[in-house]
């Protein structure tokens, strides 16, 4: 994993000192409301409807145990005793004092984390696979070159005022497991013929209140030029972002008013005027942070298990989180784990501080001390030998965190809504309960089979329901709250934006609307190998609406 | 008869962020001791002086919520100021051990 050095250390120290200071002249009324929310936000720091909520990055989604441990530690000592995992591989506490956030950021820093353009018109935290570096169909790491752009970024004084947000994303396999292509910027690591590790750039993606899949501007972009060519974008936007709307003002409003062609032409002059300069990438200088992620001394291992195999014979339950939250290698006779934060009836995405120090302590235990946070706020233990699967197992049951539903309909992700957020307009969590009470029979899930349910509270889609193969947004209608239906959304390799089925529901209708949904592809798929978003590209809308409205 | 909408003014506490209402004697965490407004004068009243809070740096974020009164409890009209009363409906993570007071 990769560790500061003395520049990271040195700047993170000095922001935790500024905003020590900062906080204090805004409790002793030295600077106004208006100076120090600018100051807050660029530290992580918002104000939701109960409290402040504090927003941590967690670089590409990689953290040590002795991270966690720490995030553990600051939710029982400044939060309520838990965390929230997010939709961009971050952390947010919802319950800190400010007055205790200098310490917080002080906590962080010693096991080098930050808050630092968590929030704010900057380039925000980079996200990526959360199976980087161990996926059986990947390519190259993504996350040495995640690093390489966190450390661009971190900072730069030219990006510091873009006209909005800015989202990167960088995977390294064809199966699009991090929302690619519904980023500001999106790189996908690939190889050219020849063999050279390169880039096919996609731009001007984004979900909010105008989604839009991003375009590919680049087939293969040589490894050298990341640096070069992220520049020429930014300074492209930077440039002609509208800064007079700030429902007009991300990337993928300038792509699609100027068009694709126009954005790629003034993004190449910008990039041939500044590639050979000194943004271009040494290649000892990739190797040196690629090394950071260099893969753990795994034991060599048959690709079988017996141990895994007699487990799976002998215990129903295991063999359904096998099937479920188990993924498949690179290496032989290791496998990725995936822990559910998505108990029936929980909160997607929360864990509380004992379950963030048993996750540390399994990750030590069982998988080199590393764990993921995935952009569909759960865990993952990257590097499991398969012989200690059933052990592991057994250890997240104890804790309450082995739920064996990894990428079906009671894995549903939520925003916060409005039980947290100051932005939505309805409840988000609560619905996500009830559907996953609605839809929980281990048996009928499995029968349903794969399944991306995605709830947002507002129009700023946190909850990804553009992605969602059934997507659920939250609107005020009239001082009530009231629900879309989207279906059809992807944020994998086959992105695409849900499309609105029809009329929306009533908080009480919502569940129900949902599973007859659910029962209508089941009872019209081709079979239970066609998934939901084949069967809705193959039937179009018309047999769920009338599933939910009657015939026409 | 519908039942007559009153107003409190609230906010949220500069320090630690938690939900506040504007009592005569200054700012309580308890909704049922707001000054409890009935007029846009006495509104526009409590608003100056949340407002002098705000800029004296007490509280941020000052509005005036309305209101109706249900038997001895005093209740937010909007379901968002219901939430932000009685905190998050979601159950769970949300009331674990608590190890602080709010």
């Amino acid at each position: 994993m990769y560790r500061y050095d003395e520049f990271d250390r040195a700047f993170v120290a000095e922001r935790v000192a500024q905003f020590r200071d900062q906080v204090a002249r805004r409790l002793a009324g030295e600077i106004s409301e208006e100076q120090f929310k600018p100051l807050r936000l660029q530290n992580g720091v918002y104000l939701q409807l109960h409290s402040y909520m504090l927003r941590i990055a967690i670089p590409y989604g990689t953290l040590s145990s002795r991270q966690m441990r720490a995030l553990a530690g600051i939710g029982r000592r400044f939060d309520k005793g838990y965390g929230h995992f997010t939709t961009r591989q971050n952390l947010q506490y919802h319950w800190p004092a400010l007055v205790d956030v200098p310490d917080i950021l002080a906590a962080l820093a010693e096991v080098e984390m930050h808050c630092i353009q968590t929030s704010g018109n900057c380039i925000r935290n980079v996200t990526a696979d959360h199976f980087a570096g161990v996926a059986a169909d990947e390519i190259c790491d993504p996350r040495p070159y995640a690093e390489i752009l966190r450390q661009w970024s971190s900072l730069h004084p030219e990006f510091l005022f873009l006209p909005r947000k800015f989202k990167v994303a960088v995977t390294g396999a064809p199966s699009d497991r991090a929302a690619l292509r519904f980023h500001d910027i999106g790189y996908e690591v690939k190889r050219d013929a020849s063999g050279a590790l390169g880039f096919a750039v996609f731009v001007g993606g984004g979900m909010g209140r105008t989604p839009m899949i991003a375009r590919k501007l680049r087939d293969f972009l040589p490894e050298a030029d990341l640096l070069a060519y992220t520049e020429a974008i930014l300074r492209v936007y930077n440039l002609h972002g509208r800064r007079d709307n700030k429902y007009k003002a991300r990337l993928k409003i300038l792509v699609h008013e100027a068009g694709p062609e126009a954005i790629r032409e003034e993004i190449e002059a910008e990039f041939a005027a500044i590639r050979e300069g000194v943004l271009r990438l040494p290649d000892e200088e990739v190797r040196r942070i690629a090394a950071y992620f260099a893969p753990p001394a795994y034991a060599r291992r048959p690709a079988r298990s017996a141990a895994f195999e007699a487990a799976l014979a002998a215990d129903p339950a295991f063999a359904r989180w096998a099937k479920n939250n188990v993924a498949p290698h690179k290496v032989a006779g290791h496998a990725i784990a995936t822990i559910s934060l998505k108990p029936v009836g929980g909160v997607p995405g929360d864990a509380t501080a004992d379950q963030m120090e048993t996750v540390a302590d399994l990750a030590e235990r069982y998988s080199f001390g590393e764990i993921r946070v995935s952009h569909e706020q759960n865990l993952v233990l990257p590097h499991v030998a398969r012989d200690d699967l059933p052990a592991l197992h057994r250890a997240l049951a104890d804790a309450g965190l082995a739920t064996a539903n990894a990428g079906l309909a009671t894995d549903i992700v939520a925003c916060p809504g409005l039980d947290y957020c100051t932005l939505a307009n309805a409840r988000s969590i609560p619905i996500a309960q009830r559907i996953a009470g609605r839809l929980a029979d281990a048996a009928r899930q499995q029968a349903v089979g794969p399944l991306k349910i995605r709830i947002s509270g507002c129009i700023n889609a946190c909850g990804h329901h553009h992605a969602g193969h059934i997507g659920i947004l939250g609107v005020d209608r009239k001082g009530e709250e009231f629900y879309q239906i989207t279906l059809g959304g992807s944020g994998a390799e086959d992105a695409a934006i849900g499309e609105i089925v029809g009329r929306g529901f009533s908080g009480e209708e919502v569940v129900g609307a949902v599973e007859a949904i659910v029962d209508t592809y089941v009872a019209k798929r081709a079979g239970p190998s066609e998934s939901f978003l084949a069967a809705y590209r193959r039937l179009g809308p018309a047999p769920f609406k009338e599933a939910l409205y009657g015939a026409a | 008869m519908p039942k007559p909408v009153l107003r409190v003014v609230t906010a949220n506490r500069l320090a630690d962020g938690r939900v506040v209402f504007l009592a005569g004697a200054g700012w309580t965490r308890a909704i049922g001791a707001a000054s409890l407004l009935s007029d846009p004068q006495a509104e526009a009243a409590a608003l100056a002086r949340a407002e002098a809070d705000a800029a004296a740096d007490r509280v941020v974020d000052v509005y005036a919520v309305e209101v109706v009164r249900e038997a001895a409890e005093i209740v937010p009209v909007r379901l968002r100021e219901r939430i932000r009363l009685t905190g998050p409906t979601a159950g769970n993570s949300v009331a674990p051990s608590a190890p602080r007071a709010s």
